[in-house]
């Protein structure tokens, strides 16, 4: 096991290596630079700059020096707002992303299971109808159409909840959270929610249940004991997609809501290429979600006992 | 009846509500179980063995599957009426039952022990460690080598004929007064098999447990059973002591049935004479007897109504119309005899 989890660690350094070689040669390679947008510079404050960015030496010098200053934990400095640096503003961030994200998961995991558990019972049955049809909805509307329309009804008309406003980082008050959280969990939610359903139909039907029932056990405990540990299984190997999805999703529903969180940034960087944030913030998210992808692993393994990690074939 | 009996099915019809209408996979059986005996069910897949045995203890998948009408006399109660409350203190501790697939049979995502002990739990008060020392008894009593650690292990860890082990041990743990094995061993190698009829033969005297036993192999029958029930169609067509039927049998569909199943002791697979034709269709079954189509001596009152059951001895009925005084004669070694009026 020791040796599964030191595989991994190297495995996931290389990972975040290759992203960020191929990150960096990619953002070079898009037209334009930091100061190419903004109003004609005169010609030596422009030397000036490009001499503090290094971006005056060759490409490669460049990579060494980055991939020196990363090794040290260091991402360097926004170039359009050199004030801050890229940790400074990954950590004002990701407080306030990881709340969002956070939120949505427990969203989209907790309801997901819930409402495909009685989908499943109630299987050809209205509720069960009503459920998939939001399902089908939850994965049709894109959430940059979701969140502006709850904006304007569950904020604007009926004012139930406070839109276009966050309050304070990871401790915002969580009715500012709340239409974020549930425009970001909507795609994620109706996946779960669909296969939940599936999984828990096939397992209903599975012969262990009626071993179960063959013993004398009342519904309630076939279920609890039997039918849900193993209908979950497939749940819990999509969480590592569905945070990716929260992730990306992430960047529009901060930029609608108007969240200060690392996708408002992001976005932001990229269309003014502040080279030094994008790297920082995709090397930063792609840490998250391969580290992301190790746990959900381990979590299997856990629920799953005929998953044994590290074992080699046939074992 | 007598007072050896303790199970007794009455006019059982049980159906199957499906988009294209009502299945009706049992019509109306009746049987009998005596203590501590074996009685096996044969019948070509999908005649009602399975319907029946899990109607038993309200098994069937419902919905679609209901319990029409029929009495299911289990001591004092009739177990198509008792409530399910009282259904669930009755399965696992007073009928046990085993299945088919050892492999999917098992949960495997909790340990054997723990599928052996929940039951134990479930019925008696025993504790934790009470129930776990039990649940290694009953391993042991399987013949599982090492219980004291098998207990702890999933079912992936155990081999095919050991999962039947446990099986056993699972339906067994609470010494049921009834048994019911749907083909118990059908999934599992030849020599395995021979171990887990071994295996249930002896439990079976040591606990005085009377099995149903339902099987597609005669040699699984001669070896175990002391008495026989032939379905088909959903009901019950011929029933005997084990010699009645082997050497005996009055319905022509049981003659078929002797020639097209494998038995362990004697034929080999192309000794086999499949029955030509297929089942009746049971969302519209026949108003006669059900084997009329294929029956090579069906006459046209076969095809009219169904046959009355006839005492052939104390111990075997048939119900045939072959039977009746004014019927030719037929005999199953004699084709010749199977030319008949349609
Ligand atoms: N869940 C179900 N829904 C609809 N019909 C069913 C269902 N279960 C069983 N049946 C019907 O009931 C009939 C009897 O099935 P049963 O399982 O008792 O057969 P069987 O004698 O056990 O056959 P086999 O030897 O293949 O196990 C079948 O014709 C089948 O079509
Ligand atoms: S009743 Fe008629 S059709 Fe049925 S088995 Fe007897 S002879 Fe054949
Ligand atoms: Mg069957």
């Amino acid at each position: 096991m020791a040796r599964y989890i030191g595989q991994r660690l190297i495995l996931l350094l290389v990972t975040l290596w290759l992203i960020s070689t191929v990150t960096f040669v990619l953002m070079h390679s898009i037209p334009g630079d930091p100061f190419s947008s903004e109003k004609k510079l005169p010609e030596q404050t422009l030397r000036a700059l490009e001499a503090k960015y290094n971006l005056d030496k060759p490409l490669p010098q460049q990579y060494v020096l980055y991939m020196k200053n990363l090794a040290t934990g260091d991402l360097g400095i926004s170039i359009k707002t050199p004030s801050r640096s890229v940790n400074e503003i990954l950590s004002a961030g990701f407080p306030v992303s990881a709340r969002l994200g956070l939120q949505a998961i427990v969203i989209a995991s907790f309801a997901g299971v819930i409402m495909g558990m009685i989908a499943a019972i109630r299987q050809n049955r209205p509720t069960d109808y009503i459920l998939m049809v939001v399902a089908v909805l939850g994965l049709s509307v894109p959430n940059f159409v979701l969140g502006p329309l709850m904006q304007k009804y569950l904020g604007l008309e009926w004012e139930i909840f406070p839109i276009a406003s966050w309050g304070d980082g990871f401790g915002s008050e969580f009715q500012y959270t709340v239409l974020p959280s549930i425009a970001l969990s909507f795609l994620p939610l109706a996946l779960v929610t669909r296969l939940m359903r599936s999984s828990m139909l096939d397992v209903l039907g599975q012969d262990y249940i009626r071993t179960a029932r063959a013993k004398g056990l009342p519904p309630l405990k076939v279920f609890s004991r039997h039918t849900l540990r193993n209908a979950i299984i497939p749940v819990v190997t999509i969480l590592g997609p569905i945070t990716i999805n929260i992730l990306t999703g992430s960047f529009v529903i901060e930029k609608i809501f108007s969240i200060p969180g690392i996708g408002k940034y992001f976005v932001d960087s990229i269309s003014n290429r502040d080279y030094s944030v994008i790297m920082g913030v995709t090397i930063f998210y792609s840490a998250l979600l391969v580290m992301m992808n190790f746990v959900v692993d381990l979590l299997y393994g856990l629920i799953d006992p005929r998953i044994k990690l590290g074992a080699k074939e046939g074992n | 009846m007598t007072n050896q009996t303790i199970l007794q099915i009455e006019g059982l019809h049980v159906s199957f509500q499906t988009y294209n209408g009502e299945v009706k996979a049992v019509r109306g059986v009746d049987l009998h179980l005596d203590k501590g005996e074996t009685l096996a069910i044969v019948g070509e897949s999908g005649s009602g063995k399975s319907v029946t045995a899990q109607s038993i203890v309200r098994l069937i998948p419902s919905p679609p599957g209901v319990i029409k009408s029929g009495t299911i006399r289990f001591g004092e109660r009739d177990l198509t009426q008792v409530p399910d409350q009282e259904m669930y203190k009755i399965r696992g501790s007073e009928i046990g039952m085993i299945f088919q697939d050892p492999m999917t049979s098992l949960n495997p995502t909790m340990t054997v022990g723990r599928q052996i002990t929940e039951g134990l739990q479930w019925h008696h008060d025993f504790g934790k460690g009470e129930a776990l020392q039990k649940a290694v008894e009953m391993l042991r009593l399987v013949g599982i080598p090492n219980p004291e650690r098998r207990i702890h292990q999933y079912p992936h860890q155990y081999s095919g004929g050991m999962r039947q082990r446990a099986m056993i041990a699972i339906a067994l743990a609470c010494n049921p007064k009834i048994l019911i094995a749907d083909e118990p061993t059908t999934a599992l190698d030849v020599t395995i098999q021979a171990q887990i009829l071994d295996l249930m033969k002896e439990l079976q005297q040591k606990m005085e447990t009377a099995i149903i036993l339902i099987t597609h192999d005669l040699g699984v029958v001669a070896e175990m059973a002391q008495r026989v029930a032939v379905m088909y169609g959903g009901k019950v067509v011929e029933t005997g002591r084990v010699d009645d039927i082997f050497h005996r049998s009055r319905h022509p569909y049981t003659w078929g049935l002797m020639d097209s199943m494998p038995r362990l002791d004697q034929k080999r697979e192309d000794d086999l004479i499949p029955i030509p034709g297929s089942p009746p269709d049971l969302l519209d079954p026949p108003r006669g007897c059900p084997f009329a189509d294929r029956c090579p001596h069906a006459m046209y009152i076969c095809h009219e109504e169904m046959p009355a059951w006839t005492e052939v001895s104390d111990s075997h009925q048939v119900s045939c119309w072959l039977e009746h005084p004014d019927a030719p004669a037929a005999d199953r070694d004699e084709p010749a005899a199977r030319v008949n009026i349609r």
